[in-house]
């Protein structure tokens, strides 16, 4: 029997469409190529790495456009930046409490250590809203505002109650693996590096099974690419199962219960 | 299928799953590879190239099972690398070469790298070049090396025209009119492994002729199954997903 793929990390970037409906549409087709039920969409286009409050709120009304003939096959995040905390928790208010979006978007706009996100994550908190982080450990450096794995270790720590997820594993893995651990409430996803082998197995050994999120980063990246993490693995297909769908699903539960969407 | 990409030995910065050459093959085998071009590892940071390729060629003879083709490495900037280059062809009998000219630090435009490619194409080797082995973000920090520069490549191989290039991890690197300049001379290839983005072989194509696309995985160090699902990720004609998986590298084989 075929798992049941849901697919973290998607953006209307980097695929081709005179709308957003027919990028959304070229989105789906290829994803059901590779047997994926559902996509978490999140940034607009163009996008910016440190958007203005207009801006992610316009960024936001792209992903609930694009989302409108496709609530069947896909969900949404909501692009904040948390160098504007009081506009941020007013669009998760718009988006989340009010709207039809699931969660939260942090990229690189600012390091996520920063006290200023705590308001930001008590109310995904309340709301049940995922809380998905970019990280990454660049050894050729990383942009000014982007957040480390252990930037998002001390996040994390501070709201043990909130479950978080610690995007692209850090990137060099290794590292962003064994700095998070330790912290139960966070799950590290699989998408946005090369697809080098071991990391999908060192991620169960070290977290389990049930810590571990598949996500591509497409349309940048290639579904397949992405999706072979885990179909390679040398693990068994129980876990692959959690790791491709079930954690997720897992995670969205109360919100999309709370939104009365069937998931 | 013929995957023009992998290697033997050992990633010099971790273990990976199937970094010994049974489990590889066996790896291979059950995806339907039936030949695999391969270097070694040990070829990136050795200094004793004629040890590695020496031991390349065993590893293929032993436990190839028949699949595996060894592609010996030569760097130009070692005191009597001829002598290497002449045990690849002579006493090893390789098909072909596998540079890295980033990890053996050298430019393209250096007078070493031409002098090599035309000893090699005297011999009527098979050059592969890796244009890079590792995104340069997760590289070591005591070893970052960064990726080759492709530019002076065109007038390279247009100076040679009996030169076969086969390039490795270049794609997505090379792009635009650098790639279709390449591409229009007939005499160079291009593997998918590092070709990213949704469906990638069909975005790619109108760039690159589809005969000058080879199946190459980089496996061990990525995962084998990446470079398989990119082919069910593109609508590919049958013809096409043929050229692709083994037509076009039995070509510059025969």
């Amino acid at each position: 029997m075929m798992p049941v793929i849901w697919d973290l990390h998607c953006h209307l970037a980097g695929i081709d469409g005179r709308t957003l409906d027919e990028r959304m549409a070229k989105l789906a087709a290829i994803a059901d190529r590779m047997g994926i039920a559902r996509l978490v969409v999140s940034m607009g286009v163009p996008w910016s790495q440190t958007p203005s409050p207009e801006d992610f709120r316009r960024q936001n009304d792209q992903v609930v456009e694009a989302l409108t003939h496709w609530h069947h096959r896909a969900f949404g995040l909501a692009y904040l930046n948390p160098h504007f905390p009081e506009e941020s928790l007013a669009e998760i208010e718009r988006m989340i409490a009010q709207g039809p979006l699931v969660g939260i978007k942090l990229w690189v706009a600012r390091r996520c250590r920063d006290a200023d996100l705590d308001p930001i994550i008590r109310r995904c908190g309340e709301l049940r809203a995922l809380v998905f982080q970019h990280t990454w450990l660049k050894t050729t450096g990383n942009y000014e505002g982007e957040s480390t794995p252990q930037d998002f270790a001390e996040l994390a720590a501070r709201h043990p109650d909130v479950p978080m997820i610690l995007g692209h594993s850090g990137g060099n893995w290794e590292l962003g693996l064994r700095t998070v651990r330790g912290l139960p409430n966070v799950w590290v996803e699989t998408a946005g590096f090369d697809p080098t082998a071991g990391m999908v197995e060192l991620a169960v050994q070290e977290l389990g099974a049930d810590r571990v999120i598949y996500g591509s980063d497409a349309a940048g990246r290639s579904f397949a690419s992405q999706l072979a993490k885990v179909a390679g693995a040398k693990i068994s297909a129980a876990d692959k199962e959690l790791i491709y769908g079930r954690n997720l699903q897992r995670l969205l539960s109360p919100i999309l219960a709370a939104k009365g969407i069937k998931p | 299928m013929i995957d023009v990409n992998v290697h033997l030995s050992q990633w010099p910065f971790r273990r990976v799953p199937d970094d010994d050459t049974p489990s590889l093959v066996q790896r291979l085998k059950a995806a339907g590879v039936t030949q695999a071009w391969a270097g070694t590892f040990d070829a990136l940071l050795h200094r004793n190239l004629s040890a590695a390729n020496a031991r390349l060629a065993d590893e293929c003879a032993r436990h190839g099972d028949g699949v595996l083709l060894p592609f010996g490495s030569v760097n130009p900037m070692l005191p009597d690398w001829r002598e290497d280059l002449r045990r690849c062809a002579e006493v090893h009998r390789m098909r072909g070469i596998r540079l890295y000219p980033n990890y053996h630090g050298y430019r393209l435009d250096q007078s070493e790298f031409a002098t090599l490619l035309d000893a090699a194409v005297e011999r009527k080797l098979i050059v592969q070049m890796a244009l890079k082995m590792e995104d340069e973000r997760t590289q070591h920090p005591l070893v970052s090396v960064p990726a080759v520069d492709p530019a002076p490549l065109a007038e390279m191989v247009a100076a040679r025209p009996n030169l076969r290039l086969v390039v490795l991890n270049g794609l997505g690197l090379l792009r635009g009119e650098a790639l279709t300049r390449l591409a229009r001379s007939g005499q160079v290839w291009f593997d998918l492994a590092m070709l990213e983005g949704a469906a990638g072989i069909e975005r790619v194509l109108p760039t690159l002729p589809v005969e000058r696309l080879l199946f190459g995985s980089h496996a061990p160090f990525f995962l084998h199954e990446a470079a398989v699902l990119k082919l069910q990720e593109s609508e590919l004609p049958q013809p096409v997903r043929d050229a692709i998986v083994a037509g076009n590298a039995a070509k510059i084989l025969s």
